[in-house]
């Protein structure tokens, strides 16, 4: 049975600023305000303000919970030190993806996010997997995330934080105060800009809202998940459900980097090692069309009329010089750079070329 | 609410358009662009096309969804505008001027009995 659509503690606050509302991972959400083309402008030359409080935050805490979770996924979690976040995918025995998820390891607790899609999924596979001195609780309802993105985010949020969050690493975070409130600040993101996620209490969330955009009108435009999607589809970041699935392997999503083979064990390692060995496998890559047509998920590749593959992301990319860039998932052959291929749109074969992602890096 | 320009004929699918003898310029309304959000792709029919009123003939695309345009007439194409098709965001910034689609020689004059004005056309985005 469908569950009701949530709110999430900012969801009056969207409303009055204008936001487009749709429906995601369960969620009311806003997909835009001004336009996903000026948010995502807004992100790559000044800040851009995002409610995340949709994804799931879970908290672990028991003297386990290291080598409890080092046996569940693909990176290594035991070796993070105190205050470092990590990015680590759940995975099943045939190596598929349960979740992609962060870690971030506080002084006396572990904060775990998951896609707001995969929350019930991940709550009921994480409980049924217990074990040891491992306490889970469910933060859902209680917490919020607010995203700050962009070049000029330090500028936005500085004052609002106790911490001296100039001296954050990138994948560092702090236990501080936010607008006075209890929170935790991390320097990690979606977009492929500097920026930062506050991890705060439900009901504070719309004092803090509202005081980053108190004053940075100019800087600060507040963002939706239209414009996020492009902007981490730029970066070369896998979405869950679209780069990576119960299917769709890390090593096939171009995330091997974060595949710990030297684990003694985890869930899906040995057939993850025997995909690596034989490396044989359809694996997802960037394409660029020629023409401005784009490319949506399911879209057919074909390679000299053969298919070839199938798109699993795509948009008009502005950092891009405005062209039509895809993700897909292609047979070894075509995932090599520079191999010419088309896009199968509405009958109609557009001509593409295969490149390495990411498509943007910051300068 | 800004009212619909003067002289328009519209379809219940969102498109308006201007005759002038037996030629008809159509486009899609304000409205349509507005919902559509920022739009980056149009697909047009090719000159010489023969259309059937409201039959879907070309797609209008933004960065998240992909819509049809719905001929409000039927007839043959007798030209498309390239500019919308080397830059659609024209469609947001001018959708009754610049940013029309193409125009028609009109098969049958009685079709247009089949849209409506301006302000029933209001009524119905009203009540959307």
């Amino acid at each position: 049975m469908e569950e009701p659509l949530r709110r999430t503690a900012l969801f009056d606050v969207h409303r009055a600023l204008g936001a487009r509302i749709v429906p995601f991972g369960g969620f009311e959400m806003p997909v835009q305000y001004a336009g996903i083309l000026a948010e995502h402008d807004a992100v790559r030359k000044r800040a851009g303000l995002f409610d995340l409080s949709h994804m799931a935050q879970f908290e672990l805490r028991g003297a386990d919970v290291a080598a409890w979770a080092d046996a569940l996924t693909i990176n290594h979690v035991a070796t993070m030190k105190p205050l470092q976040a990590r990015y680590n995918v759940f995975t099943n025995d045939a190596g598929g993806a349960h979740d992609d998820v962060i870690f971030y390891r506080l002084p006396e607790r572990w904060l775990l996010i998951v896609n707001a899609g995969n929350a019930h999924k991940m709550w009921a596979y994480l409980q049924a997997q217990q074990q040891g001195d491992v306490q889970l609780t469910d933060l859902r309802g209680e917490t919020a995330l607010i995203a700050v993105q962009g070049p000029r985010s330090v500028e936005v949020l500085a004052p609002l934080v106790e911490a001296d969050i100039v001296a954050l690493k990138y994948y560092t975070c702090a236990e501080t105060k936010a607008g006075g409130i209890p929170a935790v600040v991390a320097r990690t993101g979606y977009t492929g800009e500097d920026g930062f996620e506050v991890f705060l209490p439900a009901e504070a969330a719309v004092g803090l809202w509202d005081a980053l955009l108190t004053g940075h009108h100019s800087v600060l435009a507040p963002c939706g998940l239209g414009a996020r999607d492009v902007l981490r589809l730029e970066a070369g970041m896998p979405l869950y459900g679209h780069e990576l699935t119960e299917e769709i392997t890390p090593l096939q999503a171009g995330i091997g980097w974060a595949v710990k083979f030297a684990k003694p064990s985890f869930t899906g390692k040995a057939a993850l090692a025997a995909q690596a060995v034989d490396d044989d496998y359809p694996r997802v890559a960037g394409l660029v069309l020629d023409g401005r047509v784009p490319a949506r998920a399911g879209y057919r590749v074909l390679r000299n009329g053969a298919v070839a593959g199938e798109i699993r992301s795509g948009s008009i990319a502005p950092s891009v010089g405005n062209k039509s860039i895809a993700t897909a998932l292609l047979e070894p052959a075509s995932a090599t750079a520079g191999t010419r291929l088309g896009v199968e749109v509405r009958g109609t074969e557009h001509p593409a070329t295969t490149v390495a992602l990411p498509f943007y890096k910051r300068g | 609410m800004v009212p619909q320009p003067a002289g328009l004929l519209f379809s219940k699918d969102h498109e308006w358009v201007k005759l002038d003898g037996d030629v008809a310029t159509i486009g899609i309304t304000d409205y349509a662009q507005h919902s559509l959000g920022d739009i980056v792709y149009v697909e047009l029919p090719r000159v010489g096309a023969t259309l059937q009123q409201f039959a879907g003939i070309g797609v209008v695309e933004s960065v998240k969804a992909v819509s049809d345009i719905y001929t409000p007439l039927g007839g043959e194409v007798l030209e498309i505008n390239p500019a919308v098709e080397s830059d659609a965001s024209l469609v947001n910034r001018e959708p009754f001027d610049g940013g029309w689609f193409y125009k028609l020689k009109l098969a049958d004059d009685g079709e247009k009995n089949n849209l409506m004005s301006g302000d029933d056309y209001d009524k119905l985005i009203a009540e959307a």
